[in-house]
């Protein structure tokens, strides 16, 4: 602790110049820098969190004067509640499927676009492209690509003799659909992360595995797939985490349907706490995806640590 | 080792030209699946970049068609003739014009304001020290941890009770500020070197002088990515403006389409230049900008 110690990284760490904060400053001015964020997220995170734990205990309806206090009732309810098990059921299928078919396919592309010519960053910028565009509009644009009557995939697979469904209508092939378009959007997201992890890979290492004889899938395997380990760690729980909650793109492609077959559970949410009013429901709802995804994501992790002890 | 080592080296050295013959061949025909397996990787990449980019192209195409041409033809992915009647007729059936402004002053405005707060946090909690900072910093943390979903609809209530919904400051205030953003500007300005801070302060430089002259012209890059990909997040954001406003002139372009999408006898052409236009923006911003896209996606995972 003495004025001559290096001036590391890390908070307050600095040395003090000599003849400085000899007087303790009567007011600390960090207090006004820290104030704007730390008032909005009080009122509209931290206050929200609460008030959300506290309204899932209610039975709370908008527009009526008062709440009655039910305990864990909604949550029991939840448990009973067939919908919600069918959208939870719908929300990790698309998750696991999802996650698991970008970062294999983000792997594989970043693989082959490592090196930097002009045509690879081209096709990276095409796998990128879908990433930036909204939910939304990719949900809209595939609602039209995939109808029956109008939609281009249909019409070639028609020229090729294939007399394709009609994808969204159909009960067992909506929430396949809904997936591959998840991969599709989401593609170029791992394939970026991948690839930034990718190019800090000393090229040495490269040069001394060729030297040993290896082939370029061993050079894969054992110089660039370890060195990946936590991009795609990172890659995998975001992944993870935006799959859970899964809402813009089936609101946009199929509202839920057919039947409730692609019905999410934040959608499930929206519709209870913003149709139905039903806003104690809705909390309830709220808090199990946010213990799923604490679960969950606390498993990856564990998992990500103890295969990194071996 | 050693041994190991020597060995190995003197069975390469002593190998004789005739012995290599075969595994010569051997090779080479090994050289030539590696090309083929090359080239076909090259094929698959290929195909699948054009499947990114044929649906915005379609997209396209059917903006600038007539209905009739689609319905002729509809395995063509770019029209016959084309016309404007889909800007036309999108420009006609939704506030259109109000709905861009809308989007920009929500996005623009909520992250102006965010880069701003935030990177003061940031500054605080980087270079600054004050009783009860690492607390803050924790709680900052935690919130991360929580998905928005949770504190929807007790926001919703509070924005309802301010007479907030419906209106600019009920969109953008409470994005103002990001745990997130904080968090990854207060990664970048601990690295910057602190003597910068103390040079100025014995220049006389207050805290504000610092952060203002000193840290955040140093933090430019960061500040723009953390921008672009903020900006692109809440220009496609689609569930909180959806709750925010229920009002077709207080919404913004992903609520506004997805609704006009769902009515019944749509026409493709108005709802294909409607998601176009809404596009326009942020692939000319990607275009330009694409190195901060990058660097913003690789350091966040936002969307």
């Amino acid at each position: 602790m003495t004025t001559t110690e290096a001036p590391v990284a890390g908070p307050g760490r600095r040395p003090t110049a000599p003849g400085r904060r000899r007087r303790r400053p009567r007011f600390n001015s960090a207090y006004l820098f820290i104030a704007p964020s730390v008032i909005l997220i009080a009122v509209f995170i931290a206050e929200p969190i609460a008030q959300s734990g506290w309204m899932s205990l209610h039975n709370w309806t908008i527009g009526e004067a008062t709440h009655k206090f039910v305990g864990f009732a909604n949550y029991t309810a939840l448990f009973h509640d067939s919908r919600f098990w069918n959208a939870l059921r719908v929300t990790v299928a698309y998750t696991v499927v999802v996650s698991v078919g970008q970062v294999l396919l983000g792997l594989a592309v970043a693989a082959r676009l490592r090196k930097t010519t002009w045509y690879s960053a081209l096709l990276r910028s095409a796998y990128f492209f879908p990433y930036i565009a909204s939910l939304v509009v990719v949900g809209i644009i595939w609602k039209f690509l995939l109808d029956p009557q109008v939609g281009l995939v249909n019409a070639w697979l028609g020229d090729i003799g294939i007399s394709a469904p009609d994808w969204l209508q159909s009960t067992t092939l909506a929430l396949p659909t809904v997936i591959v378009i998840g991969i599709w959007k989401n593609v170029g997201f791992a394939m970026i992360v991948l690839l930034a992890s990718m190019q800090q890979v000393p090229a040495f290492l490269y040069e001394a595995a060729t030297l040993d004889g290896a082939n370029a899938w061993q050079r894969f395997r054992y110089v660039t797939l370890p060195a990946l380990r936590p991009a795609l760690l990172f890659t995998s729980v975001i992944a993870t985490i935006t799959g859970l909650q899964l809402f813009d793109l089936v609101f946009a492609m199929t509202s839920g349907g057919p039947i409730f077959h692609t019905e999410s559970v934040v959608m499930y949410l929206y519709e209870q706490g913003f149709v139905n009013f039903q806003m104690g429901y809705a909390s309830a709802i709220a808090w199990v995806l946010f213990l799923i995804i604490l679960v969950i994501s606390a498993v990856q992790l564990r998992v990500a640590r103890y295969r990194d002890a071996d | 080792m050693p041994t190991e080592t020597i060995t190995r080296f003197s069975d390469v050295a002593d190998t004789p030209p005739s012995a290599a013959a075969p595994a010569l061949l051997s090779r080479r025909v090994g050289r030539l699946l590696g090309q083929l397996a090359a080239a076909l990787s090259w094929l698959v990449v290929i195909v699948g970049a054009l499947a990114m980019v044929i649906p915005f192209l379609w997209m396209l195409g059917v903006a600038f068609r007539t209905s009739s041409d689609l319905y002729a033809d509809p395995a063509r992915i770019l029209p016959d003739q084309w016309t404007l009647h889909g800007v036309r007729a999108v420009l006609d059936q939704l506030p259109f014009a109000r709905l861009i402004v809308n989007t920009f002053a929500f996005a623009g405005g909520a992250t102006i304001l965010m880069l701003l707060f935030d990177s003061m946090t940031a500054f605080a909690l980087a270079r600054l020290r004050f009783p009860g900072r690492n607390v803050v910093f924790v709680l900052i943390l935690a919130t991360l941890m929580v998905p928005f979903q949770v504190t929807l609809v007790p926001v919703f209530l509070t924005l309802f009770h301010l007479g907030w919904l419906n209106s600019y400051q009920g969109l953008i205030i409470p994005r103002a500020t990001s745990a997130l953003g904080i968090f990854l500007l207060r990664q970048f300005f601990l690295r910057l070197p602190f003597e910068l801070d103390d040079a100025a302060h014995i220049d006389g430089a207050g805290n504000f002088t610092v952060y203002w002259r000193i840290i955040v012209p140093n933090a430019k890059p960061a500040l723009a990515s953390l921008f672009i990909i903020q900006f692109a997040a809440l220009w496609n954001d689609f569930l909180w403006p959806l709750v925010v406003s229920n009002n077709v002139n207080m919404q913004t372009l992903p609520a506004a389409l997805t609704i006009f999408s769902s009515q019944s006898g749509i026409d493709h052409a108005a709802l294909m230049a409607g998601a176009a236009i809404s596009l326009t923006p942020l692939a000319i911003a990607f275009l330009l900008l694409q190195r901060f896209f990058v660097q913003g996606v690789a350091a966040s995972g936002i969307k």
